[in-house]
C-alpha cells in the first residue's frame, strides 16, 4: 500500500484523477503428463498500473516485475495526450460487503499432498481404462489486490483458489479419443476428487462404442461442459456493455424484451461463496453484485465497468476487470444458469433420436457477435429411442445460440460448475444442424 | 533491484550477471539448471469503432529458474531477482518431488552469444503520434464505408530483452521485437451481422503497418458483401485454399502434430508418426524453420539455448522430422531442433513451432480450378484448432466454384477434417508461396507466440465444409 500511495500522490501532481491497482499472484501447479508427474511449477508475479485523467483525457501505464514503479507516471502522461475522454469518477470511499473467498487452509495444503492428488485422480481413471494417457493438473494458490484512488475510494483484498483438471487420451490405431473435466474452488476441501473421476468415467463409458448419424436437423443436449463450449461466448460477448454500445450486439434494442425461452434465467454474480470469480469489489473499487441478465427469458440488464456505464448513462454493474492487471473492461464474474425441471435422463428417454454434446472445437470461430456457431464435435453421443448408443466422429453441428435458445425442450434440474465461473444445467435443444462425413 | 536488468542493455558478454549466475548455480545436486532474465517494453492500441479504447504502455521485467533432477522439472518464476540462491533451492525441490527415471538432455554445446537484430525503422522507437495517426486513417476508412457498423483495430509492440544461462556454461542474450496488427470491419444490416478482417505482423519493423488504406477499404467491402451472400450447404466438396489459410492448416493440422511433446510419451501416437511412412503424395513438402530472416518466428537460439535449423516435416510425401526440445529429442533418440520456446519468463520453454510452410509446386490457380465441377474456394482466415487427429479451420473468405470458374461469395465457412486423410487428399499444390505474419500461436496456455505460415494455393479433394 505504501507504494501505492506514492504512485499517487506524484501522479495527482499532474493529473485531475488518478487510480493506482496493484495485483500479485502466488501459485504452484503439479503437472502429470501421461499419468506421472512431470513438472511442478511454483509463479509467482505482480504488477502495478497508473490510470489518470489529464486535460480531460485518460492515460494509462502498467509495470510489472521489479522496476518500473517511477516510469509509470511519465508513461501515463505520455498515452494521457492521445487518450479517450475522461468522461467519469473514480468511486470515492464506501464499504464493501464481505465475499468468502479466502480459504486459510490453502496454505497448509503442501505439495506432497498435491502430488497425491493427482497420483489418486489418475488411479481411478486407469481402474477403468488401463490403457488412458491422462494430463492432470493440481494448482493451489493465493493472489492479493489492492486499490486506492484520489477520489478518496481504497480497498484490498486477498483470495486463494484450488483446482483440479484432467485431461485424457485414449488412442487406438488412429482413432483418438479425448475427455476432459476439471473442478475448481476458492477452497481446497470443496474439490471432490471421487466426484471428477466419476464424469470422466461415464464420459469414457459413453464413448466405448461408435455411432454414426447422418446429415440432418437433430435435437441436442448440451451438457454443462457443452453449454460453456459452444453457447457460453457468444452470450457473453452479447451481455457486454461494449459490444452494446457499438450496436454490434443482437440484444442492443431488447432491453425489457423477450428473447429468450422462458424457461431461461442468467445471473452474473461476484458474491458466490468461495466462487473463483467472486469479489468484493470489481478491479475499479465497483461493489460486486448478483445480476440478473436473463429473467424468465426475458433480458434485464447488461455487464458494465466506469467507463461503459458513464457512455450509456447508467451505473457500473461492478464487471470492471482486468486482465493481467491491465486495463479495465467488462467482463462476466461468475455465470449462473437458473435450473429446469427435467433430469438429464428424461431428456436422454425422450429423444427419438439425437446427440449428446460434451465439447465442440472451432466453435468460437464463426461469426460471434451474430450469435452463430460451427465446430467439429470433439466427445458427444448418439442417441437412439431413448438410449445413448455410443461416440460419433467426424461429426459438425451449427447454429444459432438466440435461435436454439429461444425455444428450448427442458432445462435439466441439477447445475453443475464448469471451470469455476459457469454453473449450469444440461440444455435440451430442438433442431440444430448436424453434418457428417460422407452423407 | 533493477540494477541486474540494466545489465542486459550492455551488449555483448557481461561478467557481472553471469557471475551472479554461475554463483546460484553451484553446487546444486541437479542434472541440470537454467535462469532466464527478462526484460520488455510493449505499447498496446485499441480500437472499438471510432472509439479509441485503450492506448497504453507497459514494462515487464522477471525471469525464471527450471531445474532438473531425476527426469522431473522443478520451475519457479519470479518478477524479482533477489535470493536468486533461494529460487534455485525452491526449483530443485519441486524437481525432487517426482523423481522419475533420469535421463540425459540431448547435448548441445555450451554457447556465449549476443544476438541483437537489426532493423531498418524498429517499431518501439516510432512516436506515439505516427502510430495513432496512422491507425486512425485506417479506421476513418473503414468507418465511413457503406454498411459498416463498427470496427475493431489491435495493434501491439514489443521490445524483448533476454538473457539465458544454464548450468553447463551457456550464456546468451537476445534481443527481439515483435509487432502485431488485427483491422476488423462490421458490417450490419437489420439483425444481420458479418464480419471481415486483415491479420498482420512483422519482426518488428514498421514498415509492415504504413499504406494500408487500399487493404482497409477492401476489409470494409468485403464485410458488406457478406451481408448479402448464402450459406454454403454443408456436405464434402472439392477445395481450393488460398496461401493464407493453406498455411494455417500446414500449421494447425501438421504443425502441430509434429510437435514431439505431443508424441513421444504416446506410444500409439508414436505409431502412427513413424519416420520414414508415407502421409501424401510426393508433391507434398512441410517444412518448419526458424533460420529464415525476418519473419516473426525466426530467431538464432531457442530458449534452452538449441541453435535453430530447417527441419523438413515432410519432404516428397514422406515424414522426414519432428520439432524437438533437447528432452524429447533425447527420449525419441533424435535431434534436437531448436523449437523449444516460452511466450515469456513466466513459463517454461514447451515445443513450438517457429515459420512453417507448405513448399510451392508448379500447378497454376487456373490449373486447379480448371476440372472443378462444383467446389468451394476458401481464403482467409478466423482461426483454427486441433486436436492431434482432427481439425477445424474457419475462412474468412468463400466462393463457390462452379464448371471451373469462381461463383458466387459464400458466408464464412468452417472446414474440417482427419489429418491423416486430408493431406492423402491435397492433389495440387501452386506455385505462389506467400508467407503470413498475422496472428500468434497458442499452447499450453502460452499465446500468443510469434509464428508465421505460409504456403502457397493448394486443392484439396472430398473436404468436409460444415453448414445449414
Amino acid at each position: 500500500m505504501e507504494g501505492l500511495l506514492e504512485v499517487l500522490r506524484s501522479a495527482r501532481k499532474v493529473a485531475e484523477q488518478a487510480e493506482v491497482f496493484s495485483a500479485s499472484v502466488r501459485a504452484t501447479t503439479i503437472q502429470f503428463e501421461a499419468n506421472e508427474l512431470k513438472q511442478v511449477q511454483t509463479r509467482e508475479s505482480s504488477s502495478s498500473a497508473l490510470r489518470i485523467f489529464r486535460e480531460g483525457k485518460m492515460g494509462f501505464a502498467i509495470a510489472s516485475g521489479g522496476g518500473g514503479w517511477e516510469a509509470l507516471v511519465d508513461m501515463a502522461v505520455e498515452t494521457s495526450q492521445f487518450g479517450g475522454p475522461a468522461n467519469f469518477q473514480f468511486p470515492s470511499s464506501q464499504d464493501y460487503s464481505k465475499v468468502r473467498i479466502f480459504d486459510p487452509k490453502i496454505e497448509k495444503m503442501a505439495m506432497e499432498r498435491m502430488v497425491d492428488i493427482g497420483k489418486e485422480l489418475i488411479a481411478k481413471i486407469k481402474g477403468h481404462t488401463p490403457d488412458i494417457l491422462c494430463d492432470v493438473q493440481v494448482t493451489k494458490g493465493t493472489s492479493s489486490v489492492s486499490l486506492i484512488n484520489s477520489q478518496g475510494g481504497e480497498g484490498g483484498y486477498d483470495k486463494s483458489f484450488f483446482s483440479l483438471g484432467l485431461e485424457g487420451i485414449l488412442v487406438r490405431d488412429t482413432d483418438i479419443l479425448w475427455v476432459d473435466d476439471s473442478e475448481s474452488s476458492c477452497r481446497p476441501g470443496f474439490i471432490a476428487i471421487d466426484a471428477l473421476a466419476d464424469r470422466v468415467i461415464w464420459q469414457l463409458e459413453m464413448a466405448k462404442k461408435k455411432a454414426t448419424v447422418s446429415t440432418k436437423l437433430l435435437p441436442i443436449i448440451f451438457t454443462p461442459l457443452g453449454v460453456a463450449s459452444v453457447l457460453l461466448s457468444p452470450l457473453v460477448l452479447a451481455f457486454n456493455s461494449k459490444t452494446v454500445l457499438e450496436g454490434a450486439s443482437p440484444l442492443k434494442d431488447k432491453l425489457g424484451e423477450q428473447v429468450f425461452d422462458k424457461k431461461l434465467s442468467l445471473w452474473d454474480d461476484a458474491t458466490v461463496a468461495y466462487g473463483v470469480g467472486s469479489y468484493p469489489f470489481d478491479d475499479e473499487g465497483v461493489p460486486g453484485q448478483r445480476l440478473p441478465l436473463v429473467v424468465n427469458g426475458v433480458v434485464t440488464n447488461f455487464l458494465y465497468d466506469l467507463q461503459t456505464a458513464a457512455l450509456a448513462g447508467t451505473h457500473s454493474t461492478g464487471n470492471g476487470r482486468r486482465a493481467g492487471g491491465g486495463f479495465p473492461s467488462p467482463a462476466i464474474s461468475s455465470l449462473i444458469l437458473g435450473k429446469g425441471d427435467i433430469s438429464f435422463q428424461a431428456m436422454v428417454k425422450d429423444m427419438k433420436e439425437g446427440l449428446i454434446v460434451e465439447e465442440v472445437i472451432g466453435a468460437e470461430q464463426g461469426n460471434l457477435l451474430g450469435g452463430d456457431f460451427s465446430g467439429n464435435v470433439l466427445l458427444g453421443y448418439k442417441v437412439e429411442n431413448g438410449e445413448i448408443v455410443g461416440r460419433v466422429k467426424d461429426t459438425m453441428i451449427a447454429g444459432n445460440v438466440y435461435q436454439v435458445l429461444k425455444e428450448l425442450l427442458g432445462i435439466g434440474q441439477e447445475a453443475r460448475w464448469v471451470g469455476g465461473i459457469l454453473q449450469t444445467p444440461p440444455l435440451y435443444c430442438s433442431r440444430v444442424s448436424v453434418t457428417t462425413k460422407g452423407s | 533491484m533493477t540494477t541486474l536488468f540494466a545489465f542486459i542493455r550492455v551488449k555483448g558478454y557481461n561478467k557481472g550477471v553471469r557471475d551472479l549466475i554461475v554463483d546460484a548455480l553451484k553446487g546444486r545436486g541437479a542434472d541440470y539448471i537454467e535462469i532466464h532474465f527478462e526484460e520488455s517494453q510493449a505499447t498496446s492500441i485499441v480500437y472499438r469503432g471510432e472509439k479509441l479504447e485503450e492506448i497504453s504502455k507497459a514494462r515487464n521485467s522477471g525471469g525464471n529458474i527450471r531445474a532438473l533432477v531425476q527426469g522431473s522439472w522443478g520451475f519457479v518464476s519470479f518478477n524479482r531477482p533477489d535470493g536468486l540462491r533461494e529460487k534455485v533451492s525452491l526449483a530443485v525441490e519441486e524437481a525432487r518431488l517426482a523423481g522419475r527415471e533420469s535421463f540425459k538432455l540431448f547435448p548441445t554445446e555450451p554457447v556465449a552469444d549476443a544476438v541483437i537484430p537489426r532493423l531498418k525503422q524498429d517499431a518501439t522507437t516510432i512516436p506515439l503520434a505516427t502510430k495513432k495517426e496512422l491507425l486512425d486513417s485506417y479506421n476513418d476508412i473503414m468507418l465511413s464505408s457503406s454498411k459498416i457498423q463498427s470496427t475493431r483495430i489491435n495493434y501491439h509492440d514489443v521490445k524483448r530483452r533476454t538473457i539465458f544461462a544454464n548450468s553447463e556454461g551457456s550464456y546468451i542474450e537476445q534481443a527481439k521485437t515483435d509487432l502485431s496488427l488485427r483491422l476488423t470491419a462490421i458490417a450490419r444490416e437489420d439483425n444481420e451481422i458479418q464480419q471481415a478482417g486483415l491479420s498482420l505482423g512483422s519482426n518488428g519493423e514498421f514498415s509492415v503497418m504504413e499504406e494500408l488504406h487500399e487493404q482497409a477499404r477492401d476489409i470494409a467491402r468485403r464485410a458488406a458483401a457478406l451481408l448479402a451472400a448464402p450459406q454454403v450447404k454443408g456436405g464434402e466438396y472439392t477445395v481450393i485454399l488460398d496461401p493464407i489459410l493453406a498455411g494455417v492448416f500446414a500449421h494447425e493440422a501438421f504443425g502441430h502434430l509434429s510437435e514431439s511433446d505431443h508424441v513421444y510419451q504416446n506410444e500409439n501416437l508414436r505409431q502412427i508418426m513413424v519416420l520414414g511412412k508415407r502421409f501424401a503424395g510426393k508433391h507434398l513438402n512441410i517444412i518448419d524453420d526458424p533460420t529464415i530472416p525476418n519473419l516473426r518466428g525466426s530467431y538464432k537460439y531457442d530458449d534452452e539455448g538449441t541453435p535453430t535449423r530447417r527441419t523438413y516435416l515432410i519432404r516428397e510425401g514422406i515424414l522426414e522430422g519432428r520439432l524437438h526440445s533437447r528432452e524429447t529429442a533425447a527420449k525419441m533418440e533424435e535431434r534436437a531442433t531448436g523449437n523449444a520456446r516460452a511466450i515469456n519468463y513466466l513459463f517454461p520453454p514447451i515445443v513450438r513451432m517457429s515459420n512453417t510452410f507448405i513448399e510451392p509446386g508448379n500447378a497454376s490457380f487456373e490449373e486447379m480450378l480448371g476440372d472443378i465441377e462444383e467446389g468451394v474456394y476458401v481464403k482467409d482466415w478466423y482461426g483454427g484448432t486441433t486436436t492431434l487427429e482432427m481439425f477445424t479451420f474457419s475462412a474468412g473468405e468463400a466462393y463457390m466454384i462452379r464448371r471451373g470458374r469462381l461463383a458466387e461469395l459464400l458466408r464464412p465457412v468452417v472446414l474440417t477434417g482427419n489429418v491423416f486423410t486430408t493431406l492423402q487428399n491435397i492433389d495440387a499444390i501452386g506455385n505462389d508461396l506467400e508467407m503470413n505474419q498475422g496472428g500468434g500461436c497458442g499452447k499450453g496456455g502460452q499465446y500468443p507466440l510469434p509464428v508465421s505460415d505460409g504456403s502457397p494455393h493448394i486443392r484439396i479433394r472430398h473436404c468436409v465444409i460444415g453448414g445449414r
